[in-house]
């Protein structure tokens, strides 16, 4: 059995030996053309006039596409972004023109010689402005509302502004598409969501889907910034490719990439709480101002998703929670990793921590009273599958349909601001541990003693646990494909709708199979993932790619092993052996047997999480299937004259269920808070007052490097069984450990604390600027 | 113009722009793809390269100027089945996630390995008068110029910690 092994990415020689493939490095057929977009100058305004002969007279340039009628769409939601903007520019950045070209260079050399004239409008920038101005998604704010204010003794209030992030994958977006016969398209494209790219190019080049096959070996880093912005680069190149008849490649280059494409969302969180002596909170109330950028995107689920983790692993006996999605004319912010559940949590965890503040206690008791009430037994309600009819069925953004969701019968555990019981709470034992291997209570003495005779440096200390739904929150994009085939030598051939974007998936996966079989990792062949092969699938998104897929994998290979088996009147399938009654054979001879006796050695397996059912209008129902958990103490040092700050160590504890592969597991939960910590301190993005995005690359946006990982970096695995019937009894853990960066985004919160006795009331990203400001008020 | 490139061991004779940058030449013009594009601005490593022995970034590195210098890539590295003692530690110790910033990493790691050996010092090296030693704390700051965004930094500094120490 390979499942629970620490086995080492399936392509690892590949990539330590620079043969690993991505897009970029297939070699493409000679003639081959490059694409550019010309982007917008302003953030808001009318286009008046376009002069692109100098674009069309430059060197190398073969076409210039600016109107297509109709223009295609690249929206995952609303149809509401044009391929190109058509008569009015709504950021800077925004693709007014393509440039076809003989080579990357000759293409972006011309995309800039562009005159276009614009009659300037007001540019919404800011959430205030939105708010203002009434800009935004959907008609007023969605609400939530759960439980009875009663009169506190104790409130607290304030607000915090959350920056966002760029997800800065290592490799930027790029997609090629090849025409193939009778107007058929293949498309490479570096995407999380092969399915998305289908339907768009489909749907802009006016064929079935069934023209369009799209594949994706891998990815050079996708964090969700992959899951609809590669739309536009791919329908860009099967247009250009339409219209030449030659294959299209189209890269944007670094810069261009910050530009063009969505970020994580920032935002505003206003917050009021009462809470009792011992910190115990008995109501809260949150408005989230969120800055979605010009266009819908997925927006909407983002935002709900902040709204389902408000309370993270706290129960809230009363709370509202009020969503105000604002249009800005700014890059159209998107998924990344945490899909808003990080800008959820980060608000409760700042109530909590203004909650001790006030009551002088540890940070570490008030989350302790608060936390939900351990795991018990609580009756689940039934499930339910709402109907697809939306066209833009495999995007998280489709709207769910309304449907009636059962009451939910509490039962002994208590349920969240959206009534689903919490069932499988262990952030009491959780936390417990983690206490004990961190040391926490002696450091955090041993800090006050320190910092009471450290006049200018100050350390900190925090422990901050996440509670994180798993499940995509559009029901029914719950569901995937998967394709086996065992050929005759015994080798398999492993196909589902997952994608690699080096989260080890396709490892994962592969382990399943080969467990299955009773075979070798090294005899399963995992390739590439294609449209042609599982179709409709949904996004390698919201943390699901294993639990999902996997699931599908294993039934296709067991629909396979139970032929196999039937063929022999029973067998067992165990080290690369096959035991039947009187033979005891390897695993190829049995597959050359089975094919002999006419047993078919192809088939596919489905999936579909059981459980979950979600109101996403009214907030109610079971949006998850479970949840996963974890919890990291972070200790900071900051200089109080600089405000520079550095992570000193950093103890994370982790559930991933029984893990399927620990070594995977553990390189997303490093990567994963040090990209929450990135997150919320050195990673800055700055636009200027015209709308500009003043940090467009490396040199000023400042994501971790080798340095600014903790000097001490502890993690373990809190291996329990999921008590929901998932792959192997598995948990998630992709998205999860994001979360765990808040500790250090408290921990600096707690070292400013030392200074003064006003609360810091901290805003994200913590950068020496930011420091030095709530230095200024405590 | 015409430049002779050495690399890997063989020769190369380049037909290209004054302008074209190693890295376009080794990508684009000889098919070596093994180096990977991150930004084109210097300032995420991915495109490291040894031109005589001593990383430097591809991107920012003409082609013309390496005229007659010795190169080693990602492919003059190893290759699977015969791969060097780092590549080897890199699998070992999971040394990324999506390989993306790999090929840089390697590269830059087995320059500076001999940067230490030659006792170069760096920001943080203690004694600049006594010999250089190899710490996870050198070899963070040593290695600072190769952005990971999977955030790998805790392998690769041990994959890196295995072969030198
Ligand atoms: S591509 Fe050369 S340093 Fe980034
Ligand atoms: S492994 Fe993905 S950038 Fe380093």
């Amino acid at each position: 059995m390979s499942m629970g092994k620490p086995l080492p990415h399936d392509a690892a020689p590949l990539h330590v030996t620079g043969q690993a493939r991505y897009i970029d490095d297939i070699p493409t057929p000679r003639g081959s053309l490059h694409l550019a977009f010309g982007l917008s100058t302003v953030a808001h305004g009318d286009i008046t006039a376009m002069d692109l002969s100098a674009v069309r007279a430059a060197e190398g340039v073969v076409a210039v596409i600016a109107d297509l009628d109709p223009m295609p769409d690249c929206s995952p939601s609303v149809h509401d972004e044009p391929l190109l903007a058509v008569g009015r520019v709504h950021y800077v950045g925004q693709p007014l023109f393509i440039v076809v070209a003989t080579s990357h260079l000759a293409a972006r050399k011309a995309a800039r010689l562009g005159k276009i004239e614009y009659a300037e409008l007001p540019a919404i920038l800011t959430v205030d402005e939105a708010m203002a101005a009434n800009t935004r998604f959907e008609q007023g704010p969605v609400i939530w509302q759960k439980g009875e204010f009663n009169d506190a003794p104790h409130y607290v209030e304030g607000q915090m502004e959350v920056g966002g992030q760029e997800h800065f994958y290592l490799e930027g977006q790029v997609a090629l598409a090849l025409p193939q016969e009778g107007g058929d398209m293949v498309v490479h494209s570096s995407t999380q969501h092969p399915t998305e790219i289908q339907h768009k190019v489909a749907h802009a080049l006016h064929v079935p889907m069934n023209a369009v096959r799209v594949e994706v070996r891998r990815m050079g880093g996708g964090f969700g910034g992959k899951e609809s912005q590669g739309n536009a680069l791919a329908i860009a190149c099967a247009i250009a490719a339409r219209l030449t008849g030659k294959p299209c490649k189209m890269r944007y280059d670094r810069d261009d990439d910050m530009m063009i494409t969505g970020k994580r969302h920032d935002l505003r969180i206003e917050y009021r709480a009462g809470f009792d002596d011992d910190g115990r909170i008995t109501g809260v109330e949150f408005r989230h101002l969120f800055r979605c950028g010009w266009s819908q995107d997925l927006s909407l689920p983002v935002a709900d998703r902040a709204m389902l983790h408000a309370d993270n692993a706290y129960f809230l006996p009363a709370v509202r929670i009020e969503s105000h999605r604002l249009r800005t004319n700014t890059q159209s912010a998107t998924a990344y990793r945490g899909f808003g559940g990080p800008q959820g949590v980060i608000g409760i965890e700042r109530v909590i921590d203004h909650i001790a503040h006030t009551l002088g206690m540890d940070p570490l008791e008030v989350r302790r009273v608060n936390f939900y009430r351990a795991m018990g037994h609580a009756p689940n309600p039934a499930p339910q599958h709402p109907v697809a009819t939306t066209p833009e069925l495999t995007s998280q953004a489709a709207e769910g349909v309304p449907h009636t969701a059962p009451k939910p019968d509490p039962g002994t555990a208590q349920t969240t601001p959206y009534h689903m019981p919490v069932e499988d709470f262990i952030g009491h034992e959780l936390c417990a541990e983690l206490t004990r291997t961190s040391d926490y209570r002696a450091r955090r003495k041993a800090i006050a003693e320190w910092n009471a005779g450290s006049p200018i440096l100050k350390r900190g200390i925090a422990l901050t646990p996440v509670k994180f739904g798993i499940s995509f929150t559009l029901t029914w994009l719950n569901q995937a494909g998967a394709l086996v085939h065992v050929y005759q030598d015994g080798s398999v051939h492993l196909n589902h709708g997952g994608t690699e974007m080096g989260q080890g998936l396709f490892q994962k996966v592969a382990q399943v199979a080969a467990g299955v079989f009773g075979i070798d990792t090294s005899a399963v062949k995992i390739t590439a993932t294609d449209t042609g092969k599982v179709p409709n699938t949904s996004a390698t998104a919201a943390s699901s790619g294993s639990d999902l897929n996997g699931m599908a994998v294993k039934a296709a290979c067991e629909t396979l092993r139970d032929r196999i088996s039937d063929h022999f009147g029973g067998a067992t399938f165990a080290n690369g052996r096959v035991r039947t009654a009187d033979a005891d054979m390897s695993f190829a001879e049995a597959a050359a047997r089975a094919y002999q006796a006419r047993v078919s050695l192809s088939a596919t397996g489905y999936y579909a999480t059981p459980k979950i059912t979600w109101d996403r209008l009214r907030g109610q129902g079971r949006p998850f299937f479970y949840f996963a958990y974890g919890a990291a103490v972070t200790e900071v040092v900051i200089d109080t004259l600089t405000g520079e700050n550095r992570i000193l160590r950093t103890d994370i504890l982790h559930d991933t269920g029984s893990s399927l592969n620990p070594a995977l597991d553990i390189g997303q939960i490093e990567g994963g808070y040090v990209q929450g910590a990135g997150w919320l301190t050195t990673e800055e993005l700055v636009w200027d007052d015209k709308g500009r995005l003043r940090t467009h690359a490396p040199s000023t946006y400042k994501i971790p490097a080798c340095s600014d990982r903790p000097r001490d970096f502890r993690v373990a695995l809190w291996e329990r069984p999921n008590p929901e019937n998932s792959i192997g009894r598995s948990k998630a853990v992709g998205e999860p450990p994001f979360m765990l960066g808040i500790s250090a985004f408290m921990a600096i919160s707690d070292a400013i604390a030392s200074c003064g006795a006003r609360y810091p009331a901290l805003d994200a990203p913590a950068t020496p600027e930011r420091i030095l400001k709530a230095l200024g008020h405590v | 113009m015409q430049t002779e490139l050495f690399i890997n061991g063989r020769v190369h004779r380049l037909e290209a722009d004054a302008r074209t940058t190693l890295l376009d030449a080794l990508r684009h013009h000889l098919g070596l793809t093994g180096t990977k594009k991150g930004c084109d601005h210097g300032q995420c490593g991915a495109c490291t390269v040894l031109v005589d022995g001593r990383r430097v970034n591809a991107c920012l590195t003409l082609a013309c100027m390496c005229d007659g210098s010795e190169i080693t890539t990602i492919e003059g590295i190893g290759e699977p089945g015969a791969l060097s003692p780092l590549q080897s530690a890199f699998i070992a110790h999971d040394g990324f996630q999506c390989g993306y910033c790999t090929p840089g990493q390697i590269c830059s790691a087995t320059a500076m390995m001999d940067e230490i050996a030659a006792g170069w010092p760096s920001h943080a090296t203690g004694d600049l008068n006594a010999p250089v030693t190899t710490s996870a704390e050198e070899i963070r700051e040593r290695m600072s110029g190769n952005l990971c965004r999977c955030a790998c930094y805790p392998n690769i500094v041990d994959a890196i910690l295995e072969v030198q120490g």
